[in-house]
């Protein structure tokens, strides 16, 4: 089977297709987000997601739901702000240079408590950078994008079909905390097929009593962020850094693979923990104890569990196509007093089974009994791994 | 013979219904008091306050949801096209207008209102052209007449430095996507009434399907200006209608459907 349209248009919207099918990442989750209930779409084409747009541009008008091809990534992101007000399910999705154009909006979204789900299928920056898959927008995901003292929660799927389930579960938490959520894709998710038996959910929908619906026998409503009074502001400001809390508190989710009896434990998510996976099996066939600790929140980001996981470890590998950015937040979460090791590809280069086996092996070696590592140097392991301590 | 009783009296002029009573932070003598008012009597005459939601833009007139009683929206700078377009096409059953400042709508939202006019967006624009930035304190905006001076063109607006002011309503009024395009003003009473007939054609147009609809309003900012409220209305009438003629510059009454804008 395939993943083309075809297959997928079920002949009532909202069937569930039996089998197991082929399906390619980008046109699985605009799939799901159909399926969970997005009235609207907006878009502006961009590789690696362009499949997302499409796939839109057809099922949404079938469907009789909103589809737009904006003029561009402000206009797309600024159209789902409009619809998003009026309490709509909304869905945008975009690559590193769009996203930074939706950034100003996105910060305006969280300050005027929007809900959205924006998806950024990661591509190599910086600039125009490449089309390739990479995993450089950890830091404008997380930590960054607009401006202003706010938090989004971002989902990173490791396969399609965690990618489709996110998907739902990316609205659910959007509705409920009145946020946008990011989930954060890289190229080889979006662009690759794998089979699936599509499990779609439609959360349930909140009343929502603040979205603009015209002032009919009620009180009129404004949806903003502007508050011009320090006081104001700082009071509005402390309420969202409430609702963040209690994202941290209680939305952290990660998986854990062979950790058991791992002596090393291999930090990575998405595509990276995927090529992960497979050197954590090479390294065990040749006697070498490697788990992994899979990060599915990015924010809130698992310190404590990974913390926990740590303790009485060898030491701690982290795996991305970056050139060390959730490495910031691994060396947070440790705190110190331990060995934490990088290796990274990037530029839309994907690292090898191979190149990971290799790190694990000498961040083994780098930490046996005899071979304590200098905590002040940084040693480069092999071509593009380096010892990183705190 | 008969005696006027409070019965008897005919009232004229009230304050409309989706006015809000509470005085406003605009200068004395700006123009966006007067067209908060006017759209205010439109919305309340086509009984379309219970379904409008509103797009305020970023300028002096962000605080549209403090004085008009009807649900709004809040816009990034120069995005309230967009905005409304998110909003319409979710809500085909709301009245949806944009209020947006010259700087807003033709220098930093350009791309916004082009494609929301050529998609024929079925929103009303309310566009204030005072010539000027008037929330930052003054600066020179993409509409400022050549000559005037402005906190960042202190010696008068030079073409060759600054380039020409743009007619952005003339120029949207070539899309096929536009139903409706007029030029109107808050100078004297006369054009104050004119405005608002301009308003509910525009209105109109948007409730009839018709497509995109714009009133640019040439209004006042005593403040940037550094002239007197008098003196500002003068400025408008004698002066800024040199570069800015009032008027209707673009009626297609007749509904299209959106394939066929052109007919
Ligand atoms: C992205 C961005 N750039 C700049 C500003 C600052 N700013 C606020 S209002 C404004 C111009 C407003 O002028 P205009 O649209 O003509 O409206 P007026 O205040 O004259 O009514 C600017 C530049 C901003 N808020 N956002
Ligand atoms: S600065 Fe100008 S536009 Fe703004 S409120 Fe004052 S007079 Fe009006």
């Amino acid at each position: 089977m395939t993943g083309s349209p075809e297959l997928l248009a079920a002949p009532t919207p909202l069937a569930q297709p039996i089998h197991p099918v082929l399906m390619k990442g980008n046109e699985a989750m605009a799939e799901a987000a159909i399926q969970a209930g997005c009235d609207a779409y907006f878009g502006y084409p961009i590789t690696p997601q362009a499949e997302i747009l499409e796939w839109m541009a057809r099922r949404m008008p079938e469907l009789g739901r909103t589809f737009v091809q904006a003029e561009s990534e402000l206009g797309a992101i600024n159209m789902a702000l409009g619809a998003a007000s009026t309490g709509a399910r909304v869905l945008v999705s975009s690559s590193g240079p769009g996203i930074s154009l939706m950034a100003e909006a996105m910060s305006y979204m969280a300050g005027s408590e929007l809900p959205m789900v924006l998806i950024n299928v990661m591509r190599g920056g910086p600039g125009l950078g490449s089309i390739g898959p990479a995993q450089s927008d950890y830091f404008q995901a997380t930590k960054g994008h607009g401006h202003g003292d706010y938090r989004v929660p971002v989902l990173a799927p490791a396969s399609i079909a965690e990618a489709m389930a996110l998907v739902a579960d990316a609205f659910e938490l959007a509705e409920r905390y009145r946020t946008p959520v990011m989930i954060l894709a890289d190229g080889v998710i979006g662009q690759m097929m794998e089979p699936v038996d599509p499990t779609y959910r439609t959360p349930p929908r909140r009343s929502a009593d603040w979205a603009l619906t015209g002032a009919d026998d009620r009180p009129p409503r404004a949806v903003r962020s502007l508050q011009l009074q320090p006081e104001a502001l700082e009071a509005h400001g402390r309420r969202l850094q409430a609702k963040f809390a209690t994202i941290a508190e209680c939305e952290v989710r990660w998986a854990g693979e062979q950790l058991e009896d791992a002596e090393i434990v291999i930090v990575a998510y998405g595509t990276s923990a995927r090529v992960a996976r497979t050197a954590i099996e090479r390294a065990r066939e040749d006697g070498l104890r490697v788990g992994l600790f899979r990060p599915i929140t990015l924010w809130p980001f698992p310190s404590a569990a990974l913390s926990a996981v740590a303790a009485d470890r060898r030491a701690i590998l982290v795996v991305e196509m970056s050139s060390g950015q959730m490495l910031e937040d691994v060396r947070l979460a440790i705190d110190g007093g331990f060995p934490i090791f990088f290796h990274g590809r990037t530029g839309g280069m994907v690292p090898t089974p191979g190149d990971v086996v290799e790190a694990a092996r000498q961040a083994w070696a780098a930490t046996g009994p005899d071979d304590e590592p200098d905590p002040l140097s940084l040693i480069e392991l092999g071509e593009r791994s380096s010892v990183v301590t705190r | 013979m008969t005696t006027s009783t409070p019965d008897s009296r005919r009232r004229i002029y009230t304050r409309p219904q989706t006015l809000v009573d509470r005085s406003t932070h605009f200068c004395p003598g700006c123009g966006h008091g007067i067209i908060h008012r006017v759209v205010a009597e439109q919305l309340d005459e086509m009984h379309l306050t219970p379904r409008t939601v509103g797009v305020a833009s970023v300028g002096c007139s962000v605080f549209l949801y403090d004085y008009l009683a009807v649900d709004v929206v809040e816009s990034p700078h120069g995005r309230a096209p967009a905005v409304a377009t998110g909003v319409r096409r979710v809500r085909p059953d709301a009245f949806v207008f944009t209020y947006q400042g010259d700087g807003d709508l033709a220098a930093i939202g350009t791309a916004e209102i082009v494609h929301a006019a050529a998609r024929g967006e079925q929103i009303s624009v309310i566009f204030v052209n005072n010539g000027i930035y008037g929330m930052t304190g003054g600066q020179l905006a993409p509409t400022t007449p050549l000559g005037e001076r402005t906190s960042s063109s202190p010696t008068g607006r030079d073409a060759r430095q600054a380039g020409y002011p743009i007619p952005i309503t003339e120029m949207l009024a070539l899309l096929p996507g536009v139903a409706y395009a007029a030029r109107g003003s808050i100078a004297d009473p006369a054009w104050i009434g004119k405005t608002k007939a301009m308003l509910k054609r525009a209105f109109e147009a948007q409730l009839a399907g018709e497509g995109f609809s714009i009133v640019e309003i040439l209004s006042t900012c005593p403040v940037g200006w550094g002239l007197t409220p008098v003196e500002s209305m003068e400025h408008v009438a004698r002066d800024v209608v040199q570069t800015y003629p009032l008027g209707v510059l673009k009626d297609r009454p007749q509904a299209r459907t959106a394939n066929a804008p052109e007919g």
